[in-house]
């Protein structure tokens, strides 16, 4: 397969890289920068466990082929926290008790800060709807809410 | 009463901050330099002959590096329980002669990408002759069935057999007897952290890389089927993205892995794609239950007899385990004085159960919980007073031998009850139901005569604690329940207590993190260890201070003579003071705790646990009479945890479980077509909750204070997900005024329900 030559921004930086042309955004970040915060959980599109930020938009990585990144800005969990500074959504999570097995987190902590940059003030209602398309089998949801809730204060 | 300052409280995760970050490792982040991509090739048929496996063109593509079929693996066999019986040991690494289910491991690639070994696969060339195949274990059963396993021509692997007085003098005897049939469907863990194996194989030992719930379980299965020492493999036990149980097992993966890094002499990762997760990895016992019973004018319960017929799937894993406890707990669930239990392990075409959060009582108190609705209904007693006075009481034997210490049933019964307005006049359609349970919570002596878990409790320079111990954090809160314990006993901030447990070369023995186990065991072994430490802490303390090592107390890493504060010294001096000296010694406390527990004979009967949880769940739903569907309006679970160390971390289990009850009553099936084959492997089309489908949740934590727990803990893993699904199906019964049998309860099932009962109501 000929490669596709590919530069795109990723957490504040400037990326110029060689792809594949099926290779995923999501395969583009674990596996050549090495961003391993993102996870792959079900490479369909239906588990979120992949979200990142997409010109400010939450995505689900696996879904996107890395050439459709060209000249884009993506976001991961990586760029969240400040050194050992952790960014407010992290800290509410941290604190309300909302991570267990913790595989979900980072795409839940991706559409969560997605959710709170266009609606700084949700409502719980709001809020489950925003992470509808991240699923958890672990927590059941409860403390990822409360977490968010906290995280809009 | 000593004020507690760590136990107790709701204190951040030890391990929160780096998964919030991304930066904890999970199995699938795991790599290795030079590490090859495994890949591995499945049946398309439900059951065939194999006639022939020609690999040589997946050989000769470029960048293949290894191909394994069972030629080159070996027939040697392994299962979960081939320690109580060798025919339980079913499972090659591969299919030999035939495959057994859609999905079977028939072959396996390495390459040096992940296209190159998929590219691999499609050229293995396996030529096939169809069987027919039995998907259900009733027809299964008969006659003229296809026979799965050769020498087992009812596809009946083995019957548990349990028994206790005389059920038929029972029968003859009852005032009523109820009949019913119940049926459970086949769900997935679905984890979302796929199964995975990293293997490397060099001078002479194999690391292995796993998200196993049980490394050291993994260690002996793997050595034993790769024909290697114990002590040639090593397991690294990485983050855990979930398993509730599938983690359990060794998989075919695992050793598959280990083959191909040994062949290759590189290290290969293997990683399941989801639609794997669903095939090849272990799922959820499906089964039929015939449980008939037998009760007094007053209402007291005399007999049970139940028959259950377990679709274990083409191979055994944990058959025996989940068919004996299905049947144990849920007749444990009340006192009845005779019980009779019979339940078949029947093979199947179909993927196999494992291990899922409840290990059969999930199944056997549905049908449980269920009839106890419909004699209460038929007796004309009250729901919640029929179950308190058949409840198993403090200080009971059980049956079956099971000694319950502490038992907070019926507060858990009256507070679930009050937090969900039971007795509320509710309109048509609306309506409340709820479930009890019993499992175990002190242990569970079932893998064989071993229960117990080791811990090293090592005081630093620094006064800093490292606790080196045996089980595992699988998403739980492990890592936190040892070190909040060891911070207690010791008198050392929470922040100060760091928790090895990853590495099998290193750590000793727990056998792993199932049954609800961790906090009991692993928190009594650290609690034991932190004391011992703490002994000679003291000892040097008192050498410090000057004083006898009675009149000392610590907190806060400090140390100081009790009634004069100002006669203190750090934690961290007294142990730089008793090291650095002529003999000078580190503060290493060690202690190995296995429960007052004794392994269960053949027919079930045995004290397995050092406690038994108890607890209650109820549930308020509105079903829609137009569309059938479901609300679930709340759900209050109150469990009998022994004394909370983690309120916190014990309503996550809890909320947690809930929703995996929630996916069991309502929206979880896997389904298959007349062949076998899973028809939806997939979260479009497997119907997980999501956030906005959840209710509100009211979890409330009893606390009994059970003499042998950790500070007085008890279990909870797998109990909040045990009577769930029965409490829903109980409330939508009671809400739509007809009796429901099976799971999942869906609108169509519902819908079917209403116009039966409307028919029914007509022709009266």
């Amino acid at each position: 397969m000929k490669k596709v030559d590919l530069t795109l921004r990723v957490n504040n930086e400037t990326w110029q890289v060689e792809v594949n042309p099926n290779q995923t955004l999501l395969g583009l970040l674990r596996e050549q920068l090495h961003l391993m915060g993102t996870k792959e959980g079900c490479s369909t599109g239906d588990c979120g466990a992949c979200t990142v930020l997409f010109n400010g938009e939450p995505v689900n990585s696996c879904l996107i082929l890395a050439v459709e990144a060209e000249g884009c800005s993506i976001l991961t969990i990586e760029s969240f926290a400040d050194g050992d500074d952790l960014h407010p959504v992290q800290e509410a999570f941290v604190q309300k008790g909302a991570i267990q097995c913790g595989f979900c987190t980072p795409g839940m902590i991706l559409s969560v800060k997605a959710l709170l940059d266009r609606n700084p003030e949700p409502t719980e209602s709001e809020i489950r709807e925003a992470i509808a398309g991240n699923l958890c089998r672990c927590t059941g949801y409860a403390k990822i809410v409360e977490a968010a809730m906290a995280a809009a204060e | 009463m000593v004020t507690l300052k760590v136990v107790g409280k709701s204190v951040p995760r030890k391990d929160a901050i780096e998964k919030a970050m991304g930066k904890a490792v999970y199995g699938v982040d795991v790599s290795r330099p030079g590490m090859l991509c495994g890949r591995i090739l499945r049946s398309p048929h439900a059951h065939a002959l194999i006639k022939k496996i020609d690999s040589s063109r997946a050989e000769a593509l470029p960048g293949v590096k290894a191909v394994l079929s069972a030629a080159e693996a070996g027939d040697k066999r392994y299962g979960f329980f081939e320690h109580v019986d060798e025919k339980f040991a079913d499972k090659s690494i591969f299919a030999i002669h035939k495959v057994r289910f859609v999905g079977e491991e028939v072959a396996a690639v390495a390459a040096e990408d992940e296209d190159t070994a998929e590219e691999a696969l499609r050229l293995i060339d396996v030529e096939y002759e169809i069987l027919p195949s039995v998907h259900d274990p009733l027809e299964a059963m008969k006659p003229g069935s296809p026979i799965v396993h050769d020498g087992f021509k009812d596809n009946v692997v083995h019957t548990v057999n349990i028994y206790n007085g005389e059920v038929e003098e029972g029968f003859r005897s009852a005032y009523r007897i109820f009949e019913n049939t119940y049926k459970v469907q086949p769900v997935s863990p679905s984890a979302m952290e796929p199964h995975q194996c990293v293997a490397e194989y060099s001078g002479g030992r194999l690391m292995v890389w796993s998200s196993t719930q049980m490394p050291f379980f993994l260690r002996k299965h793997l050595s034993e089927i790769l024909g290697l020492k114990e002590k040639q493999v090593r397991i690294f036990k990485t983050a855990t993205g979930g398993r509730f149980g599938s983690g359990m097992d060794m998989h075919a993966l695992d050793p598959i892995c280990c083959l191909l890094a040994m062949k290759t002499r590189r290290p290969v990762r293997i990683v399941y794609n989801r639609e794997e997760e669903f095939v090849a990895a272990r799922i959820r016992h499906p089964a039929y239950l015939r449980i008939k019973t037998a009760v007094s004018e007053e209402g007291k319960l005399l007999s049970i007899d139940v028959k259950c017929k377990v679709d274990n799937g083409a191979y055994s894993s944990m058959g025996l385990g989940v068919t004996s406890v299905l049947g144990q707990n849920a007749m444990s669930l009340y006192r009845v004085p005779n019980m009779r239990y019979e339940g078949k392990v029947v093979y199947t075409n179909n993927p196999y159960g494992g291990a899922f959060r409840g290990y059969g009582n999930p199944q056997g108190t549905f049908a449980m919980a269920r009839q106890m609705d419909i004699m209460a209904k038929g007796l004309g007693i009250d729901p919640l007073h029929f179950r308190k006075i058949n409840a198993n009481k403090p200080g009971d034997e059980t049956v079956l031998g099971q000694k319950i210490t502490t038992c907070g049933f019926v507060e858990c019964l009256e507070s679930a009850a009050k937090a969900i307005d039971f007795y509320k006049e509710r309109p048509k359609y609306q309506g409340v139901g709820v479930s009890g349970l019993f499992h175990v919570g002190g242990g569970a002596r079932v893998h064989g005569n071993n229960d117990g878990c080791g811990a090293y409790v090592k005081i630093e320079d620094d006064g800093t604690v490292s606790v080196i111990v045996g089980g595992q954090e699988i998403g739980q809160g492990y890592l936190t329940i040892i070190a909040q314990i060891a911070a207690e006993v010791l008198g050392v901030t929470y922040d100060d207590v760091r928790v090895f447990n990853t590495d099998t070369d290193i750590m000793p023995f727990d056998i792993g993190s199932h049954g609800s186990r961790s906090t009991f065991v692993g928190g009594n072994a650290v609690r034991l260890a932190a004391l011992d430490a703490k002994e000679k802490l003291l000892k040097y303390g008192a050498e410090f201070l000057e004083a006898r090592p009675e009149d000392l107390e610590t907190a806060d890493g400090k140390i100081w003579i009790k009634g004069n504060p100002a006669r203190s010294a750090g934690i961290a001096e007294i142990v730089r003071s008793g090291k650095y000296r002529s003999k000078g010694e580190q503060i290493l406390g060690t202690a190995y705790y296995d429960p007052p527990s004794e392994e269960p004979d053949r027919q079930g009967r045995g004290n397995k646990s050092g406690a038994y949880a108890f607890g209650v769940q109820a549930v308020e739903v509105f079903v829609d009479p137009e569309t059938g569907e479901v609300t679930i309006v709340r759900v209050a679970a109150a469990h009998d945890i022994g004394k909370a160390i983690n309120p916190s971390a014990l309503e996550g289990q809890i909320e947690g479980s809930i929703a995996q009850g929630l996916g069991y009553a309502l929206t979880e099936e896997m389904l298959f077509s007349e062949n076998g084959k899973v028809l939806n492997p997939n979260f479009r089309d497997y119907l997980l909750p999501t956030a906005p489908d959840m209710p509100s949740l009211i979890p409330i934590l009893v606390e009994t204070n059970d003499p042998e727990g950790p500070f007085g803990a008890k279990g909870i893993g797998e109990c909040g997900l045990v009577p769930t699904a029965p409490a829903i199906v109980n409330a939508i019964c009671n809400a739509i005024g007809t009796e429901l049998f099976e799971l999942p309860v869906t609108p169509q099932k519902i819908l079917a329900a209403l116009a039966k009962k409307e028919q029914e109501r007509k022709q009266q």
